[in-house]
């Protein structure tokens, strides 16, 4: 396990202000999702991914729109860091017609080609084996582009994570594999499900770079995105990054979080990333309060459009059922 | 006929050739790859340097074609789904080898929950349009975990198509139109007739899905049925005619959608039908047509539809104990005959 890259990479003033960007619009979008799913407008599991935003806003201000991302049910803040429209987004988790699946997806399935958005699987550890794929498309066509798998720490445990890295090194695959390790497989603590101490050491088992990296820190964040993407883009292979991070609303919408004291949960709320990215924003002179404050509110504004969009759409036909199920509708 | 040779012999019109279910596959997928740049094919030891495939069927494409288009995965198969269901999504039509049917086991999800329902689940925006090629089949005394016949799981998903063939022709036929389809199409290869010889025109076409054969005409009894049964289907209504039986013989080709139009057209004909396929008959792909049948013809029935699969038990590896799993010609003329004779 190595910690550093070569040729670290760090962000400029304007990187920060995107990357900072990226985490309000992932930020605001859980708070107001959360708060309708409360007051009853939403009926659909959420998974949470506050705490969460460094790691996909990092990565996202690197990639390219060409650049394709597989990600999963916890993977709302990777589409918005994405750049996913959010009125799409808010008409899917709705299921409305309007959604980017016509609602035959929902929060779990969102997918959108068009922002690089190509699958979001509700199974742990799928999204692995299909970045390959995808990646291996990028060796055909002669092209540059790179494909990141987001997963969670309890997928690094499941088969296809192992045949997906075993893979993407033996065919040199320009693809990244993300590990959010927030300290929990649904419920169980990290050291009850894995192996060891730090999932970046099994990279070693499979012959690519892995690093452990604080995923709740913008500039460890991009000068690792960075040395990854540019090594996914040489043709020079896979990445493991195991970005260390916290969820702030456990598992589910709901979760009570039994499973983990007290202390440490306000320990990590007490590190809030956006809280203190923020703050060093202000006191390195990025941004003044002022400016967060307005990019904030711009925000909100955005995501306020995006929920009064949803809720006026409608739902899809019942035809829809038998739609999409093949290219031709074919009675059964 | 091995690979060299059917991809030297020039396509002439009208020119029959003698080649085996297999040296149709090689042909067929030579055909595709020369004709769409887009399609690969991949799996265990499917390159040259691996011996062109376990069976030789893939013998040749890696030489012709490269090695980053027909690739030797790892014996990974949830990998090799995995990546064709990608790279499948990313605008090319991969033709996966999943070896042996049983391994497809190993896959589900990536077949079942991802490459069947992207389409749907995308609200269309995905399309997955990739092929399994898989072998199957007891008579080779493999046992329980490499000859059973899984299409009925398949078919029972929605969003894969599952084809089955029984002659060369087909072989190359529904191979080509499978690799042109738009969706996942699950390709199965019985082992008893993939390596018997038949004709197949030099210029085999694609054949379409979902369309099924007339592979014997008869007017007393309906025996539909596909793949390796076929042949045994064949073999029963040369038995019964010698006892004054027509037997019609009806070949789905397609298991998933299958051609009900055909199935109820022959029925209609001959008021009587037996469903006769190599999988285990509980539950099996039989109960859903024979039902289709008595929902649509039950007052032009003859007699009660009945459906012949293999007992509730996985495929035995002793010769007597696996001969009497298989649905064999004899128990099919019996059945024939006891329902042309029920009143």
């Amino acid at each position: 396990m190595s910690q550093t890259p070569e040729n670290r990479a760090s962000p400029d003033a304007a990187t920060q202000l995107d990357i900072y960007r990226r985490m309000v619009r992932i930020e605001r979008n859980d708070e107001f999702t959360r708060t309708q799913i409360r007051r009853g407008r939403i009926t659909a599991p959420y998974y949470s991914a506050r705490g969460q935003e460094v790691i996909p806003s990092t990565l996202s201000n690197l990639m390219t729109d060409d650049d394709v991302i597989c990600t999963i049910y916890r993977g709302i803040h990777d589409m918005v860091a994405k750049g996913m429209p959010l009125r799409p987004l808010w008409a899917e988790i709705c299921g409305r017609v309007d959604g980017t699946c016509k609602g035959k997806g929902g929060p779990m399935h969102l997918t959108h080609p068009e922002t690089g958005v190509m699958v979001t699987t509700g199974i742990v550890g799928s999204s692995m084996p299909i970045a390959n794929g995808f990646a291996w498309a990028s060796l055909l066509d002669g092209s540059k582009r790179v494909t990141i798998a987001y997963f969670g720490d309890g997928a690094s445990n499941i088969g296809a994570f192992h045949e997906s890295l075993n893979l993407a090194s033996v065919w040199k695959l320009p693809v990244i594999f993300v590990c959010s390790n927030n300290g929990f497989a649904e419920h169980t603590r990290y050291e009850n499900g894995t192996s060891v101490d730090f999932i970046s050491k099994r990279a070693i088992g499979y012959g690519m770079p892995g690093y452990t990296v604080d995923g709740n820190d913008p500039f460890e964040m991009y000068a690792h995105a960075h040395a990854a993407i540019e090594r996914a883009r040489a043709g020079e292979g896979p990445t493991l990054l195991e970005c260390k991070t916290f969820r702030f609303m456990g598992h589910v919408f709901g979760d009570n979080d039994a499973y983990m004291t007290k202390e440490e949960k306000a320990e990590a709320l007490a590190k809030d990333p956006l809280v203190l990215f923020r703050q060093l924003l202000i006191d390195t002179g990025v941004a003044t309060e002022a400016q967060l404050e307005e990019m904030k509110a711009g925000i909100e504004a955005e995501v306020q459009d995006a929920i009064d969009f949803a809720f006026e759409s409608g739902y899809a036909s019942v035809d829809e059922l038998r739609r999409d199920v093949f290219a031709e509708e074919i009675p059964a | 006929m091995s690979a060299d040779t059917a991809e030297a012999t020039p396509a002439q019109a009208g020119e029959m050739l003698k080649m085996t279910g297999q040296a149709a596959i090689t042909a067929a997928l030579f055909q595709a790859m020369e004709e769409d740049s887009k399609v690969l094919v991949f799996g265990e030891d499917v390159a040259d340097r691996e011996g062109g495939g376990v069976m030789g069927t893939t013998r040749g494409l890696s030489t012709k074609f490269g090695d980053l288009r027909v690739r030797s995965t790892p014996i990974a198969e949830q990998s090799i789904m995995g990546a064709a269901v990608g790279a499948a999504m990313a605008g090319y039509k991969p033709v996966a080898e999943i070896m042996l049917m049983n391994f497809i086991t190993v896959a589900m999800d990536m077949i079942v929950n991802h490459a069947a329902k992207l389409r749907f689940m995308s609200g269309g925006q995905s399309t997955v349009p990739l092929v399994i090629r898989t072998l199957t089949g007891a008579g080779w005394q493999t046992a329980g975990q490499h000859s059973d016949h899984y299409e009925g799981w398949f078919a029972h998903t929605a969003g894969i198509k599952v084809v089955a063939p029984a002659t060369p022709a087909d072989y190359k036929g529904l191979l080509l139109s499978a690799i042109r389809d738009p969706d996942p199409v699950l390709f199965i290869e019985n082992s008893r007739t993939l390596f018997v010889p038949g004709d197949v025109a030099a210029d085999q076409g694609p054949i379409p899905l979902g369309k099924a054969r007339v592979a014997r005409e008869g007017t007393h009894i309906s025996l539909i049925t596909y793949s390796g049964m076929v042949a045994n289907c064949l073999a029963a209504a040369d038995e019964l005619a010698q006892q004054g039986i027509s037997a019609e013989v009806i070949d789905l080709r397609t298991v998933s959608p299958w051609d009900k139009d055909a199935v109820l057209a022959s029925a209609d004909k001959t008021g009587r039908a037996i469903v006769v396929h190599e999988a285990v008959r509980h539950f099996g792909p039989g109960g859903e047509i024979a039902s289709t049948i008595q929902e649509e013809l039950f007052r032009k029935l003859k007699a009660p539809v009945r459906r012949l699969g293999a007992p509730y038990s996985a495929v035995p590896f002793a010769k007597v104990l696996e001969d009497a799993f298989l649905v064999q010609p004899a128990d099919i003329a019996a059945a024939a005959k006891a329902l042309c004779e029920y009143d």
